[in-house]
């Protein structure tokens, strides 16, 4: 049963952050870069409010995967790095926090580009 | 004929087709409820032999690659043509934003093409994402609030 609520936050959270992206595709002229950008933003401000946390501890994935999780990963970083290097954390935080999904996606976007071809170029 | 841009998106909207709102909405939230199922699972399965925080990051990770498997086989841009803001918003829309130009512009060259293309869209992510972060950092370390 746990299980069950479990998957079930992380379906309905995670849904209904995607809806709200897909509400400014079809309601705004908001260009796809800016729409990214604005989520990772405001996950910021709301994991720099607080608002975030009990959000990502409730709905697990849900919260943490969208675009949002990720600017919010980034303030707790950037947190924890101040509180343990002091100044040089605010410089050290935000990109030490991101490390590991830019470099996952680096390395698979190099990886991928030798081995595909982009099937438009044929 | 002349037009202002008023007038001239007036036009525009008048004559393009309508946009199934509720349509795409329900797309968006079934496929990216979904992809976040699916992480939370991979999480629950990976959290019985490691730390909390290594299974999320793990989880991630694997999202990522099989958004990169999937954009090199040519697959994710037909469910992301359905989904939506539903494949864009989680770590999918990044990493595909990612993989898709370094795949697609290879012609141009391994440094100008593959490698300068790849942060089209996930460069400005990390510029405006990282500097909020460090701006939040700043006003906490100045009011001492860490």
């Amino acid at each position: 049963m746990e299980l069950f609520l479990t998957i079930i936050k992380a379906f309905a959270v995670g849904g209904l952050i995607c809806t709200v992206g897909q509400l400014l595709i079809d309601l705004t002229r908001l260009t796809p870069a800016k729409i990214l950008v604005s989520f990772v933003i405001i996950g910021v401000i709301l994991g720099a409010i607080g608002v975030y946390e009990p959000l990502a501890e409730w709905a697990g994935a849900g919260a943490t995967l969208p675009l949002t999780g990720f600017g919010y990963n980034l303030a707790k970083g950037t947190r924890e790095a101040i509180a343990e290097k002091g100044a040089m954390g605010i410089l050290s935080g935000p990109l030490s926090s991101a490390s590991i999904g830019i470099m996952a996606a680096i390395i698979c976007g190099l990886v991928v580009s030798v081995f595909a071809k982009s099937k438009d170029k044929q | 004929m002349s037009l202002s841009k008023n007038e001239y998106g007036n036009l525009a909207k008048k004559y393009s087709p309508p946009s199934p709102v509720l349509k795409d909405c329900l797309f968006a939230f079934l496929i990216g409820g979904s992809i976040c199922t699916f992480a939370e699972g991979l999480n629950l399965w990976f959290s019985s032999s490691m730390t909390e925080e290594e299974s999320r990051t793990l989880a991630m990770i694997t999202v990522i690659a099989i958004t990169a498997i999937l954009t090199g086989a040519g697959v994710f841009d037909s469910i992301a043509k359905h989904a939506g803001a539903g494949t864009m918003v989680p770590i999918t829309g990044f990493a595909n934003s990612i993989v898709s130009p370094a795949m697609e512009f290879r012609a141009e060259g391994t440094i100008t093409g593959t490698a300068a293309q790849m942060f089209s869209i996930a460069g400005p992510v990390i510029v405006f994402g990282c500097s909020s972060a460090a701006l939040y950092g700043l006003i906490i370390y100045l009011l001492k609030l860490y």
